[in-house]
């Protein structure tokens, strides 16, 4: 199994223990990587200013991994989706695929939809499978975890046709094949607001806080996400959570990227997986295990 | 800036066709089939912890031509893009991707949110949302990662002055209150 690793920008330039850990317990996986050394930000960060400039970024990054010949992985949900429904649009829309090619054509590319994308869960559940990821963990963790899935992972579910939006099951799966007990909780489908965060903090930590309050209701030891921007925001915000309720929060659960969760399975040592730089300090938890 | 709705009755002086139209025209009739079920604002994030935000006043008021109520609003710039809405329209009128669209009109009129005009300047200078500074390849290195894979910006800078991206977020009007 080959990709072409798409970076984008939260992980490389935010969450390196995240493109750690992915990258470590995916080679235990026999899953192999290619760089793409001229992509960008896939565009969706565009996309509220000027659809086309963003159609046009998503489109050049596609071409970027065309000569590679296999498909395209992110570990970015936003990317994988912004990806996915822009090259959608393109082969859908005649009109906007030949805007778009005719400002590609400036720089010799050609958008074609011959390249397609995936984000890391759907290669490990598609592609790798639950079965192989169970036989790769040598130490069942035996912990309590709530799972974020993120929305841009399947929403719409339309186009991106991941899971179920109306009762998500996949990381459940791929947690509990470490050996780790996953929690239901009321607010599972709510969004964490981080992309608010910029626009308006006090909506954005309000958010962040009803989500922490459902979890923190059911014993869970620890979050788990697939998200780098929505782990950035439950690790580092957690902490102010009480800011605007005079200092009366609750206290922080460490926040794991799931890869994380996965490379301690699969017997990795902290280090391999970028576990201290976790805001949250997550070593109580190590010693528990 | 108009920050909320403040008046129940709608005064058919103050509709404007032509932005009725226009998001028909950038969006299709799909508009037109939304029923005000409220599917969209009950599925909201944002709805539930702020009253004055709601798609469903969004989608109206975009059919009516209303647009001094969504255009020159920063209510629009409150959407978190979840797609919630879109995923549970039974109407198939896709609110987020109309806000989406709505927001596109507003930054041509120079009324663009600064997060926003911020992330899509980074975007067009570097490539990404940030800056690559020095500092993140060194600790990458001392993670025993590669270094970030550079961006091609010379690329990126032909197909931004193509998109004249820039020049639509200079255009963006004086009002910096936001």
């Amino acid at each position: 199994m080959k990709y072409a690793y798409f970076p984008g920008c939260v992980t490389p330039l935010r969450e390196n223990a995240y493109e750690l850990s992915a990258r470590n317990v995916i080679a235990k996986l026999g899953v192999e990587l290619v760089e793409l050394n001229e992509s960008s930000c896939c565009g969706f960060f565009l996309d509220a200013v000027d659809h086309l400039s963003s159609s046009v970024l998503a489109a050049r990054n596609l071409c970027t991994a065309k000569e590679m010949r296999c498909d395209l992985l992110t570990l970015c949900p936003t990317c994988s989706g912004h990806l996915t429904r822009i090259r959608m649009e393109l082969l859908a829309d005649p009109k906007l695929r030949n805007n778009v090619n005719a400002i590609l054509s400036k720089i010799d590319r050609k958008f074609d939809g011959s390249v397609e994308v995936k984000h890391l869960t759907k290669m490990l559940i598609e592609d790798v499978g639950i079965s192989r990821i169970r036989r790769s963990v040598v130490r069942p963790l035996g912990l309590k975890i709530a799972p974020h899935y993120g929305c841009h992972i399947m929403k719409p579910s339309d186009q991106l046709h991941f899971d179920n939006p109306e009762s998500p099951h996949l990381l459940d799966s791929l947690v509990e094949a470490t050996g780790v007990e996953c929690v239901d909780y009321l607010e599972k489908k709510l969004c964490c607001g981080a992309p608010l965060m910029g626009v308006n903090e006090t909506l954005s930590l309000r958010i962040l806080r009803e989500k922490v309050r459902s979890i923190s209701l059911t014993g869970a030891e620890a979050i788990v996400t697939i998200c780098p921007f929505c782990h950035t925001h439950f690790d580092l915000n957690q902490m102010r959570l009480g800011e605007d309720q005079g200092g009366k929060g609750f206290p922080a659960l460490p926040v794991f990227h799931y890869t994380q969760i996965l490379g301690l399975a699969q017997g990795y040592d902290p280090d391999d997986l970028g576990l201290y730089e976790n805001r949250v300090p997550v070593d109580g938890l190590l010693n528990t295990m | 800036m108009v920050t909320e709705s403040t008046s129940h009755v709608i005064r058919l002086e103050e509709t404007d066709e032509e932005f009725s139209r226009a998001v028909i025209k950038a969006f299709g009739k799909n508009l037109y089939y939304c029923f005000q079920c409220g599917t969209c604002t009950a599925s909201c994030p944002v709805a539930r912890f702020d009253e004055n935000y709601s798609p469903r006043r969004i989608i109206r008021s975009a059919v009516l031509g209303l647009s001094r109520l969504v255009l020159e609003s920063d209510l629009i710039w409150l959407c978190a893009i979840c797609n919630s809405c879109t995923e549970r329209c039974p109407r198939g009128v896709r609110p987020s991707e109309v806000i989406r669209t709505i927001r596109n009109m507003a930054t041509k009129k120079g009324q663009v949110h600064e997060f926003y005009v911020n992330q899509a300047n980074a975007i067009a200078n570097y490539g990404r949302i940030w800056k690559n500074e020095e500092i993140v390849n060194e600790l990458r290195d001392d993670m025993g990662l590669p270094q970030v894979a550079p961006v091609s910006l010379v690329e990126i800078a032909k197909v931004m002055d193509a998109t004249k991206v820039k020049e639509l977020l200079a255009a963006r009007d004086g009002a910096t209150e936001k």
